[in-house]
């Protein structure tokens, strides 16, 4: 009888802690940058001087960029791609943001793998990342899913293969020069 | 902190967000001269009641009563490529036309697809690429000191700047300190480039709406600053001169003499443009109220530099994240109110100021010492060692071909260009050459935000609005 109690007590210790353990997860200092972290699981963080750096999955993307615009980083900078080829996750989208009033500057790298990438659009939050998703699609071949116009924008619509991929050759064109035989 | 705090803290700040300043009707501002104008040129001229009452407003009604659905063609988020006539609309009354993209106001070539209810126009659809290069994957075969001479030629009229936003970027991978006269240098030429690029501006801004003689104008003070450009460095434009590490050369003798010959024309052209522009009806008329972008649209839009100053946006990246010991000068960030075509103009006028007023300041205080680091890993030896010594040619040699390594990582830096945030966005990979080169150029941004800007205007401000936000080709497309 005794036994039993204490086995039962162990074990509801033991869910007591896991239950504790679960939600202490380390966060951020600066109340912003916390309150954009914390409704997402899978956002890691780095801080430097004057820009944070937050890492998120594809998943949580969207709301991460959503929750930013809510917390003061209302103006959209920039969105590009990465390949890091051999690397996995294969690709980077980088997406830049500035908050004007308490000058700071937020980075949001999103990994993603596989030939045809998938990223939610972030046009719906930030109207400005309409030419730059179309960029990235257009240099990387990654799909912004929900983008309303997802179209070549740099390259000719007819281009095939996406340039900026790690696998996508330089490449060169012959020319030929005038009279250059006889040149000796 | 608990949940509650959070929500409450979100919903504040979402508040705020909302409770952007909306800005002020340009109307409201010298009514009393306006309508004096207006009985000057335009009295027994006017349009039809109807058509005025959608355009003199300009772009400022873009956010009004329109439905969701025409609001999202406005904005940029839903764009249709085939267009369907409207039934309402008589299908005489809309066509589209294209301007460009060999339109001589296009500043290069970008291609305007408009869609005209008679003069109103109505939707535009930017499309860009015609000189697009591939900048951005030849500097991946670059080696990192070869970078400036990528980059410098992407926005062609403030080359140094596209080559301090690369050098701060390899720096802060490379963790090397810059010399102070390396970094003072650095600053005199990016502001003199800031003066030359404004006073173009202001010559094809006065071109593109009737001002002839301010493109001629313009062009002469723009030459003397470029004259000392070609002295320090060389070329004219596509310097190559600020490279990591320092840069190029230290200012040549005389150099004190140029400047204080710049301080003394620069402001007498500037004064002369402000008085064939200032009060002139024509102008006035132009650029007042035209071109609208409000504080909001430039946010969301990421319209950054004089044309979201001009819509009274108190951000400059020199005072909030400042660069290369901007901070120790004083300068001010001047502001407008309408965010107009108009305020644009003065922002730029007064920003030519205060660029000059940078420069004076380092003409008086100009430290002596080194203009490139001492590090030898980045910088070839003196030229006197070379003669020298075979180790040190091999050195210089070694650099210049196979380049320095940089430690892997990934950098973020910007600089305020005479346009906007220009931010360079580079990754390593631990080897001699960029493993990744982004350059986020506001020509870009600004290109996109064009419709805000030009919806529901009359076809003849398109080209001042296009004009009044400088896009370069060079920088949009790369």
């Amino acid at each position: 009888m005794a036994d039993e109690e204490l086995t039962e007590q162990t074990a509801e210790e033991a869910v007591a802690e896991e239950a504790s353990a679960a939600p202490e997860r380390e966060l951020p200092e600066q109340a912003v940058l916390a309150a954009i972290v914390e409704p997402h699981e899978s956002a890691t963080w780095q801080i430097a001087d004057d820009e944070w750096v937050v890492m998120v999955s594809a998943g949580e993307y969207h709301s991460l960029a959503a929750a930013a615009l809510v917390n003061g980083f209302a103006t959209f900078i920039d969105l590009c791609g990465v390949d890091y080829f051999r690397a996995r996750p294969r690709f980077e989208v980088v997406l830049t943001l500035l908050n004007y009033d308490d000058p700071m500057r937020l980075r949001v790298r999103v990994g993603v793998d596989g030939d045809e990438p998938v990223v939610p659009s972030v046009t719906d939050v930030y109207p400005g990342a309409n030419f730059y998703e179309r960029e990235t699609y257009d240099l990387f071949g990654i799909d912004f899913s929900g983008h309303p116009d997802l179209t070549r924008i740099l390259m000719p619509d007819d281009w095939e293969g996406y340039p900026l991929r790690k696998d996508y050759a330089v490449g060169s064109v012959p020319i030929q020069f005038k009279d250059a035989h006889k040149v000796q | 902190m608990s949940d509650k705090d959070t929500t409450e803290e979100q919903q504040d700040a979402a508040v705020a967000v909302e409770e952007t300043p909306a800005v002020d009707a340009p109307m409201e501002r010298g009514e009393a001269g306006r309508r004096r104008l207006h009985e000057m040129w335009v009295a027994g001229t006017e349009e039809r009641a109807d058509v005025r009452h959608f355009t003199d407003e300009g772009a400022q009604e873009l956010l009004g009563d329109e439905g969701p659905d025409v609001l999202a063609i406005q904005r940029g988020t839903v764009v249709e490529d085939d267009y369907e006539f409207d039934d309402s609309v008589d299908a005489e009354e809309r066509q589209i036309i294209n301007m460009g993209p060999q339109h001589p106001s296009t500043h290069g070539v970008l291609r305007l697809q408009i869609e005209l209810e008679g003069e109103t126009v109505r939707r535009v659809k930017p499309i860009i690429g015609y000189l697009h290069t591939g900048m951005e994957k030849t500097g991946e075969t670059l080696t990192w000191l070869q970078g400036p001479t990528n980059v410098t030629r992407m926005d062609y009229l403030s080359p140094f700047h596209n080559e301090l936003a690369f050098s701060l970027a390899v720096e802060k991978l490379l963790g090397v300190d810059i010399p102070e006269r390396g970094q003072v240098i650095r600053i005199l030429m990016t502001e003199l480039n800031r003066v030359s690029s404004h006073l173009l501006w202001i010559a094809t801004q006065g071109m593109d709406i009737g001002a002839i003689s301010m493109m001629i104008y313009g062009w002469r003070e723009r030459e003397l600053v470029l004259d000392f450009f070609e002295k320090v460095t060389g070329l004219r434009m596509n310097h190559n001169y600020i490279r990591p590490g320092g840069v190029a050369a230290d200012l040549p003798d005389g150099w004190e003499d140029d400047i204080e010959m710049l301080l003394r024309k620069v402001p007498e052209g500037v004064a002369e443009y402000r008085e064939i522009l200032d009060e002139n009806p024509i102008f006035l008329d132009r650029t007042y109220g035209v071109g609208v972008i409000t504080p909001a649209e430039c946010r969301a839009y990421g319209v950054t530099g004089p044309a979201a100053r001009a819509s009274g946006i108190d951000f400059d990246l020199r005072k909030a994240f400042p660069y290369s010991g901007i901070d120790k000068y004083e300068f001010e960030v001047p502001l407008g109110k309408h965010g107009d075509v108009l305020d644009r103009y003065h922002v730029r006028i007064a920003e030519i100021d205060q660029s000059l007023g940078i420069v004076r300041q380092i003409l008086e205080t100009m430290p002596a010492g080194d203009y490139r680091t001492a590090d030898r890993k980045v910088t070839p030896p003196p030229r006197k060692r070379i003669d020298e010594s075979m180790e040190a040619l091999i050195h210089h040699f070694k650099i210049f071909t196979s380049g320095f390594q940089v430690p892997a990582g990934e950098a973020w830096q910007s600089v305020e260009s005479p346009r906007g945030e220009l931010g360079v966005y580079v990754v390593s990979a631990g080897g001699a050459r960029p493993w990744r080169v982004h350059v986020r150029g506001p020509s870009f941004a600004h290109v996109q935000a064009l419709p805000v800007a030009m919806t529901d205007s009359l076809i003849a401000d398109a080209v001042a609005t296009l004009a009044s936000l400088d896009p370069v080709l060079g920088d949009v497309d790369r």
